[in-house]
């Protein structure tokens, strides 16, 4: 165990684990967001008390998001102290703009929002749950431009041994950044949607008696999810779609590793469903193609071929040399699970597609089918988890695929992790994280699952029996 | 030197000095929690005066950070790699402070103390833990050449870093007793009140051997002596004037007094410092300097501008959800707390 795997596994750890909640909270909220709006529109008290149900777990989501993103704006000092000596010139700049910009209107709104209910005016507490939809969609710009950064690094010189700005424009308007920001909006757009719809089926499958009101409220959440759901699935395709086309240019490895394509193919590319790769021997095992068809998925016509990993690892030693910082370099990356990963992702995407599709002519008005048959609403609510499954994914394909560089073509893992920290710290640390995340886990878990014991109505007539004293009445 | 390295250096300093008020008062809340409060009504009537607004607040430790690494990212790398192992408990007193909010909300009755313990153990860990870092900061690590601190136990902790992490808790505890004094209605406010009467003599004491201490283990008086004792006694006043405002009922003056405590504290080392960022113990050839720690005049250029607009703008909706949440907050009626 050396330090940088050791930080490396940290980062992985960590980002992960943030990167459960993230899509969560920015998902959630949006479809809060929208559920409100539909009370302030129709003035039915309905989807007010949709609204403020759901976002309970949009709560309990976000303060997990803070915690451990937390640790994350700390841990590039921490871990990787080099790096942000090399990069803080141009990396820092964005993280500090999503402070600046970003989390303080989401924080300070969320406070607004969740303290103020019934004792604002509707626009105005609508008004606040949209600044905070506004703060978690400008902060994920930000922190992708710093990451898009360093799979595509653009408007910079080196200069004395760092990195340094030239054109902050050039970081905004960064090719990479449109299709990045774009996919991983619309996925955490569709994660929010598919966790509302998950968790309605799960509420609608509990045997016990649902009053009339609690059972709307779930269908009706049930059908605005599979709505937003439709429309993000494509989104996500969409501009994943077109993420896959700029990758065959620009980052060739990763796309290469993603379709386990070792060696060059003819002009005729097939494209596997299914394949194994022994990393020793560069052999394709188990493997059932489909003729043509990475042809037509990397360039949209049945021919043009496609290049294979031995190649591409021998133009990258060209181009950047055998040996960066006294180490001996390959630029080879995980082929497998780069390989699964992306089969997980474009996989579950492609079947949350179809499922809504599904589900919405299955709950079309004045034909509800879709609660009639049980098996329909469990696979609906097993969904729920795969959209942390296909962000997760997701991730490791783009950073697992641009190893074994932090900054692609400048800088790389090796050279980023701090010297000075011990083996033995970054082992503590690693220790703590782990059990702080575990325990948060399984908390998270127990209570999201508490709280849906309760069902809308009932939590409503708690609440409002609060606010029968004259004297805390509309006092504010 | 240019202009902007010490516009910048400074503008680091005020956000610190942002974070150290508003958050500092969070962090005496949190402790309140269990040393001021006698029950799960009052602990909840004490929370709730933070409910809204602890978040806000957090962000400006969480923008000093990243302001620190875009503007000087060899300050940020040096501190925050070699204080690996404090910052680690810093963000684990974070997090269950973090959580705690929430998780306390939505958790049975029966699990609720728990989580105020966790909310009261997260808020003293964080100013502790800060504490013990800037302090031991000012009083030089060892640094090499290459700008990397590898310290010992004892270059964290030693008597002028623990009593430096102390009188920062204390005064962040202080701080959150005069703002609960005037967030709360009734037996709590003075209770709060009653109890910052007596600890600020606690604090004078602290507040002497602190300076002591700083006298002999730094070379503050020798680097810059004026601006040092202006802001020793700038600390001492402040917390005169707050403790007389306390006995006089002028909550509001107390609660602003301590907080101008807290920020002559970061001006105090802040001043110190310059024109070096971090000061190293084995010789004054590699002390991290402003000039060289910073980043490129035209990140800076790209900085100002966007602080200059967007921090007015954030002050405004700051002070707005402030003013809305202007009401003190009563205590719970029996029933209420549970769900
Ligand atoms: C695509 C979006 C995205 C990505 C890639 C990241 N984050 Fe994040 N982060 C958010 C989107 C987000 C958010 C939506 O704004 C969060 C998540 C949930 C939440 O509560 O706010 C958040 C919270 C959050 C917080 C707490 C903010 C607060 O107190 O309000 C910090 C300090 C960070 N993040 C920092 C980071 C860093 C340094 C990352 C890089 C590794 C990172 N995040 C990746
Ligand atoms: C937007 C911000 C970022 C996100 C969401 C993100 C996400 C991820 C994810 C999901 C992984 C897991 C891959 C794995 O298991 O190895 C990972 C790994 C990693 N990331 Fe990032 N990353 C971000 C930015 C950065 C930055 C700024 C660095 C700079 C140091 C970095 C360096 C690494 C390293 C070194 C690994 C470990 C790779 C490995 O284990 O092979 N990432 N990141
Ligand atoms: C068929 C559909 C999809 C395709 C073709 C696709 C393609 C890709 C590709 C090529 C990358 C790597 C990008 C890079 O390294 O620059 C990627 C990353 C990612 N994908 Fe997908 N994707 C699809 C569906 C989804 C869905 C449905 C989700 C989420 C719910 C998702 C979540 C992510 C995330 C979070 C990342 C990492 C961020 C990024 O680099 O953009 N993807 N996707």
């Amino acid at each position: 165990m050396n330090i940088v795997s050791l930080a490396r596994f940290q980062f992985a750890m960590t980002t992960v684990f943030h990167f459960f909640f993230v899509p969560f909270s920015i998902g959630t909220v949006f479809v809060v967001a929208i559920m409100e709006s539909m009370y302030v529109n129709t003035g039915n008290s309905l989807y007010k008390k949709m609204a403020k149900f759901w976002g309970n777990i949009f709560l309990l989501s976000f303060a997990v998001g803070v915690v451990t993103g937390l640790i994350q704006e700390f841990q590039f000092g921490m871990n990787w102290s080099d790096y942000s000596r090399f990069m803080g010139d141009i990396f820092g700049a964005p993280l500090a703009f999503e402070a600046l910009l970003s989390f303080f209107i989401e924080s300070t709104f969320i406070g607004l929002w969740v303290f103020t209910w019934n004792k604002v005016g509707k626009g105005l507490h609508l008004f606040f749950i949209w600044m905070v939809v506004f703060g978690t969609m400008t902060s994920a710009l930000w922190i992708l431009t710093a990451n898009s950064f360093m799979q595509h690094p653009v408007g910079f010189t080196i200069k004395n041994g760092r990195a340094v700005m030239v054109n902050f424009g050039a970081l905004l308007t960064n090719k990479q950044l449109m299709f990045e920001y774009g996919h991983v909006i619309m996925g955490a757009l569709l994660t929010g949607a598919t966790i509302f719809c998950g968790l309605a089926a799960f509420q609608l499958l509990k045997k016990r008696k649902l009053s009339e009101i609690n059972k709307t409220i779930y269908k009706k959440t049930m059908r605005l999810g599979l709505i937003l759901m439709l429309i993000f699935s494509l989104g996500a395709i969409t501009m994943g779609d077109l993420q896959m086309r700029y990758l065959v240019h620009e980052q060739p490895m990763k796309f290469a590793a993603t379709e386990a394509v070792m060696k060059t193919t003819g002009k005729r590319a097939p494209w596997s469903v299914i394949a194994f790769v022994d990393p020793k021997t560069h052999e394709v095992k188990g493997n059932i193609d489909i003729p043509d068809m990475l042809s037509i998925l990397s360039y949209h016509k049945t021919t043009g071929s496609v290049k294979g990993m031995e190649e591409i690892n021998k133009e990258m030693k060209k181009q950047y040399g055998t040996k960066i910082a006294g180490q001996k370099m390959d630029y080879y990356v995980p082929v497998n699970t780069l390989f699964w990963s992306f089969r997980f992702m474009a996989g579950f995407g492609t079947l949350l597609a179809l499922v809504s599709i599904v589900g919405l002519i299955m709950t079309r008005k004045g034909h509800e089918s879709l609660y009639k048959h049980r098996w329909c609403l469990w696979v609906i609510a097993i969904l729920t988890f795969a959209p942390f499954i296909m962000n997760t994914c997701g991730w490791l394909i783009t950073e697992l695929g641009r190893q074994p560089w932090t900054v692609y073509g400048i800088f790389t893992t090796a050279q980023s992790v701090s010297p000075n920290v011990s083996v033995a710290s970054l082992l503590t640390s690693n220790i703590v994280y782990f059990c702080l995340f575990l325990s948060l886990a399984i908390i998270l878990i127990a209570l999201i699952v508490r709280y849906l014991h309760n069902d809308p109505e009932e939590l409503w007539m708690a609440e409002d029996s609060k606010n029968t004293d004259p004297f805390a009445k509309g006092a504010f | 030197m240019s202009f902007l390295q010490i516009l910048w250096f400074i503008l680091i300093g005020v956000l610190f000095s942002g974070f150290f008020f508003l958050d500092g008062f969070d962090y005496g809340v949190g402790m309140a929690v269990v040393t001021l409060a006698h029950n799960e009504r009052e602990r909840s009537q004490i929370i709730e005066t933070i409910g809204p607004v602890w978040d806000g607040n957090e962000v400006w430790l969480i923008t000093a950070g990243g302001a620190m690494f875009a503007s000087f990212p060899y300050w940020y790398a040096t501190l925050f790699s070699g204080y690996y192992l404090i910052l680690l408990l810093i963000l684990v007193g974070l997090i269950i402070r973090g959580v705690s909010f929430e998780f306390r909300k939505q958790s049975p009755n029966y699990r609720k103390p728990f989580w105020d313990k966790m909310l009261a153990l997260g808020s003293f860990m964080a100013p502790f833990f800060l504490g013990i870092m800037f302090i031991s900061m000012i009083k030089g690590m060892p640094i090499d050449a290459a700008g990397n601190m590898s310290a010992q136990f004892f270059d964290y902790f030693n008597w002028f870093s623990i009593v430096g992490g102390i009188a920062l808790t204390l005064l962040t505890y202080l701080h959150g007793l005069n703002y609960i004094t005037l967030k709360t209605k009734g037996v709590m406010s003075a209770r709060a009140q009653n109890y910052a009467q007596a600890l600020y003599w606690v604090l004078y004491v602290g507040e002497v051997i602190f300076a002591l201490l700083l006298i002999f283990q730094t070379d503050f008086l020798r680097v810059h002596p004026i601006l040092t004792w202006i802001c020793l006694a700038l600390i001492v006043g402040f917390s005169v004037a707050a403790h007389v405002s306390t006995f006089r009922n002028a909550q509001g003056a107390a609660f602003t007094f301590s907080g101008l405590t807290l920020v002559s504290l970061v001006a105090l080392i802040f001043c110190g410092l310059f024109p070096r960022v971090m000061i190293s113990s084995i010789s004054s050839k590699f002390n991290l300097m402003i000039q060289s720690a910073s980043s490129s005049n035209y990140t800076l250029v790209v900085m100002t501008i966007a602080t200059v607009i967007l921090v007015p703008c954030i002050l405004a909706y700051t002070i707005w959800a402030y003013w809305i949440f202007r009401k003190r907050i009563e205590m719970p009626r029996i029933g209420e707390v549970s769900k």
